[in-house]
């Protein structure tokens, strides 16, 4: 008698890529803003004791058209990406890349000194440094 | 990246990768693909043509200060690859590419004998 698996290993190994990038997918916390994941820049938010850092990923940005703002504790990355138009009788076979005006949002922690900021566009990622304020620092007590 | 990682199978971990977004747009010259890898610095791009397999890899490589600990990341892997299968009127020897900020610009143009000559129609 021919025996076959229920589950050959090709399924298997299918159900643990899904699981895979569905773990990928949902490791964020929710947020008022939602989640804007797919949005354009796509942010990382990081941070050390002295200073909260912001990476935008937004690629073939001209920097002088980038807009960043802060306030109220809030901090705010807007501009626009203007993509060279396709020939007049060429086709287009994918179309992914986002294109037009984008503004995103992100709330900054309390401690922040909203007068030392820096800011960088390399590779096309803008990365906004943030600096804590010194007093807030100072509280900081190491248990022995 | 040296060529023969393609050939040896990395582990599930190793193999997980960004795919990054791409337009593609053809005219009679050839086919222009432009791809984002934001965070790629210029050294880290690795393109190559296997055979008629276009593969585009490129490694993230953010500047970040010590001792950092991520709060929030839509950006969860440092690593970028795609795979194309290119048609065999594309002429792969050929290909030129250009990076800046982040955008990957490659064309690749038709071979010779496969670019656009008027069909005469005869009328009969």
């Amino acid at each position: 008698m021919m025996y076959r698996s229920l589950f050959p290993r090709d399924v298997l190994s299918e159900l643990d890529r899904l699981q895979r990038e569905m773990q990928q997918g949902l490791h964020l916390s929710p947020s008022i803003r939602g989640i804007a994941r797919g949005g354009f820049p796509a942010m990382n938010v990081g941070g050390t004791a002295k200073s909260v850092e912001i990476y935008a990923f937004a690629p073939g940005v001209d920097p002088a058209t980038l807009d960043v703002q802060i306030e109220k504790g809030v901090l705010t990355v807007a501009g626009e990406r203007k993509l060279d138009p396709p020939g007049e009788k060429a086709t287009v076979h994918i179309d992914e890349r986002f294109a037009g005006r984008f503004r995103r949002v992100v709330t900054l922690p309390d401690d922040i000194d909203a007068n030392a900021v820096e800011a960088k566009y390399r590779d096309g990622v803008l990365r906004i440094s943030i600096g804590r304020k010194e007093d807030a620092q100072a509280r900081r007590i190491t248990i022995q | 990246m040296s060529e023969n990682t393609a050939v040896s199978k990395p582990d599930a971990r190793d193999d997980a990768a960004l795919q990054p977004p791409v337009d593609v747009i053809e005219d009679t010259s050839g086919i222009t693909l432009y791809a984002d890898l934001a965070g790629v610095p210029k050294d880290k791009l690795h393109l190559h043509v296997e055979g008629d397999a276009l593969t585009i890899e490129g490694e993230i490589d953010l500047e970040m200060p010590e001792g950092m600990e991520s709060s929030h990341a839509e950006v969860g892997l440092a690593r970028y690859r795609r795979v194309f299968t290119l048609s065999k009127e594309l002429d792969a020897s050929k290909v030129a590419a250009e990076f800046k900020n982040g955008v990957l610009k490659l064309s690749i143009p038709k071979a010779e004998h496969a670019q656009p000559r008027k069909v005469q129609v005869k009328v009969m």
